[in-house]
């Protein structure tokens, strides 16, 4: 009796064990199947923590809007370094997941991986951020980025008007064109109030080691900068430090106005789901991507922070001038006569680089008035 | 001249501060590591206990407002990875090293797992003691801010130094991690007292976390410790298991962190990568001065597996 019992549930094990292992070989088949019918799953890889209170918060947030839009399924991974893990990554978003579409946030990301991924899936549309893409590669990559040095540029002018030493203060990560951009773009917002300001710069040498940074902003401080400001994935630490030691700070990537009441004055803010819903849109309607696709405040791919309290009329009014000139489209940041700060001419007398220049994209000087070094 | 920078004089007081600031947690992982390895073991997972430390400090500190008990709690926390640590190596045939490793992943990957809420709220942080009020510079003000558990970890680094030559308890011990047969003999209990010297370590390690998170830089992220277990570690070695050591080691340490930031500072930043790996630079040279392949490791408890 007692075998039989044994050998009925053992049958019974066999076939719910052949059923499990069957649907395992079918499931991710009818899945995909069932996929193919209703959403369009879009995969979205990140190289740092979703939640770091900075640049790839700012992209999660982005993403997060999408999963609101009907029709759409978003897979996500963070943490995927800039190496060959990040093929890896996207290869199993398209094969297990069935992605039409993947966001690759980190400016590493482009060269080789996407490049080479977008080769080898030209069906799968490639969306990534800060690349500069050119005639000569793939066609389904969609190459997007934001014109956040408008935001600095206006930063850099409420910084002057604040700062009592002249002397400003910038935490960078790594020297890329896009660091740069930001460094100079700040400066040339201060200069245009007072010419004789200076930015003083430490590179950290990555983009999140919250020790450093802190060290930075101290000796920055130490060496009588009042006013900081940074790009580095999390500007949590440097808006601490800064308000624990009495100077002002101008935010990045999101708004940490909530850290410094006293110090914050404002900040250059991403809005990545305004270019991810214009190729998310017209990837569903299969269109062609938009290969190069850019915006600043105008195009509403960056926002600024409120100001602070402690920012003065005069500052507000000067930099909501300039500020207008950016929303028409014709003001200029980067404008001849300029020299950079090792006294050759980076932009000649009489040039005016727009903001869509790609030359502008491959910046590898510090203006004039940076004091640091590539 | 308050407001204005102090140029070159700036780089001495720079460094001075930043060696304080940066040296806590060296030094309190470190003093950790040396209890422990003076019982005859290594425990390698410092760093997961540093960061795990870290997390609960500030989660402590976020959920009852006081930043003490957030101390309080990583060095529990840390305490009970010790416990961890102690008991798995005290089974029979267990690599110290291998449990070292998978309790640093386990660490590492249990405080970025439950931490991920904490990145975006501010806890309330410790204090310092003002010990630069007769200045009127601000630099000098600001480097004299001095947290207590500085203070706590460099009376803590000569009491131990006293204790390992001159107490029952250290030379209890200094027997157990020379050698086990001669513990033995003498009637002492040999895995207790690695277990307590592991959970002592684990309890330091945990506070150097919450030292990390709750004062310098005085914030929870992934990228908070970024090593720095793994450095103190290495330290003990090149301090040679001497608590004095590990003090001067630890404040050479954090001198070199801020040497770079600071020479930046006033615009000297050629060669700041350099500059940056000056830590681990100072690690790799002290390490070739400190071995020769003539003579083994001098002051290393005999029954550490690095030397067995």
């Amino acid at each position: 009796m007692s075998k039989a019992k044994f050998s009925a549930s053992r049958r019974r094990f066999m076939q719910t064990a052949g059923a499990a292992v069957a649907m395992t070989a079918l499931g991710p088949l009818s899945f995909k199947q069932a996929q193919a019918a209703g959403k369009y799953t879009i995969g979205v890889v990140y190289v740092g923590s979703r939640s770091d209170y900075g640049y790839n918060q700012s992209h999660a947030e982005a993403a997060a809007s999408l999963k609101k839009m009907p029709g759409l399924k978003v897979v996500e991974e963070e943490k995927v370094p800039e190496t060959v893990a990040v093929q890896k990554t996207m290869e199993a978003m398209i094969n297990e997941d069935g992605a039409k579409m993947v966001f690759a946030t980190s400016f590493g990301y482009f060269n080789p991986h996407v490049l080479k991924m977008a080769a080898k899936y030209p069906a799968v549309h490639f969306a990534h951020c800060g690349g500069l893409w050119t005639d000569k590669d793939p066609k389904n990559i969609s190459s997007f980025f934001g014109y956040i040095d408008e935001c600095e540029y206006l930063s850099g002018i409420v910084a002057a008007h604040a700062s009592k030493s002249k002397k400003l203060g910038f935490i960078a990560a790594k020297p890329i064109p896009q660091v740069l951009r930001n460094i100079n773009a700040f400066t040339l917002g201060a200069q245009s109030i007072d010419p004789s300001i200076t930015t003083h710069v430490i590179f950290t040498g990555d983009w999140s080691l919250p020790v450093k940074e802190a060290e930075a902003a101290n000796s920055l401080i130490d060496q009588g900068c009042d006013v900081l400001t940074c790009h580095v994935d999390g500007p949590k630490v440097i808006v601490e430090t800064a308000e624990k030691r009495g100077v002002y700070t101008c935010g990045y990537h999101a708004n940490q106005a909530s850290l410094a009441p006293k110090g914050y004055l404002t900040g250059a803010e991403w809005n990545w789901a305004t270019p991810y819903k214009i190729l998310t849109d017209a990837a569903v309607a299969g269109k062609a991507p938009v290969n190069f696709l850019r915006g600043g405040l105008k195009e509403g791919f960056v926002k600024m922070s409120p100001y602070g309290k402690a920012v003065s009329d005069k500052a507000k009014k000067m930099a909501d001038g300039a500020k207008a000139g950016m929303m028409k489209g014709d003001f200029v940041i980067f404008k001849g006569p300029l020299k950079d700060n090792a006294g050759k001419v980076a932009v000649a007398e009489g040039v005016k680089l727009g903001q869509q220049d790609p030359v502008l994209e491959q910046m590898n000087y510090l203006v004039a008035g940076v004091v640091g070094k590539i | 001249m308050t407001g204005s920078g102090l140029g070159l004089w700036g780089i001495p007081l720079e460094v001075l501060a930043g060696a304080i600031r940066v040296s806590t947690p060296y030094l309190l992982v470190s003093l950790g590591e040396c209890i422990t390895e003076k019982s005859g073991r290594i425990n390698l997972g410092l760093e997961g206990v540093l960061v795990m430390g870290a997390m609960a400090g500030y989660a402590t500190s976020l959920a009852s407002g006081s930043p003490w008990l957030g101390v309080l709690a990583a060095g529990l926390v840390g305490a009970l990875f010790g416990l961890l640590h102690g008991l798995l190596c005290s089974m029979p045939r267990v690599n110290d090293i291998a449990i070292g490793i998978s309790i640093m992943l386990l660490g590492i990957g249990l405080a970025f797992l439950l931490g991920k809420p904490l990145i975006q709220p501010q806890a309330p942080t410790l204090g310092a003691i003002p010990f630069g009020f007769w200045s009127d510079s601000p630099q000098i003000r600001s480097a004299l801010q001095i947290n207590p558990l500085f203070l706590l970890g460099v009376l803590l680094a000569f009491v131990l130094h006293y204790a390992f030559r001159y107490t029952r308890w250290g030379m209890r011990l200094r027997i157990v991690g020379d050698s086990e047969d001669a513990a033995r003999a003498l009637g002492y209990p040999v895995l207790p007292t690695r277990i307590s010297a592991t959970m002592l370590g684990g309890f330091l390690a945990g506070i150097g976390g919450a030292f990390l998170s709750l004062y310098y830089p005085g914030s929870w992220n992934e990228g908070l410790s970024s090593g720095q277990g793994i450095i103190a570690v290495a330290l003990v070695i090149f301090a040679r298991w001497e608590p004095l050591r590990c003090l001067w080691a630890s404040l050479l340490f954090g001198a070199a962190g801020a040497l770079g930031p600071a020479l930046q500072s006033i615009g000297i930043t050629s060669a700041y990568y350099l500059l940056n790996a000056a830590p681990y630079f100072l690690t790799l040279a002290i390490l070739i001065a400190t071995c020769a392949p003539n003579r083994t490791l001098q002051g290393a408890p005999g029954e550490l597996s690095l030397v067995r």
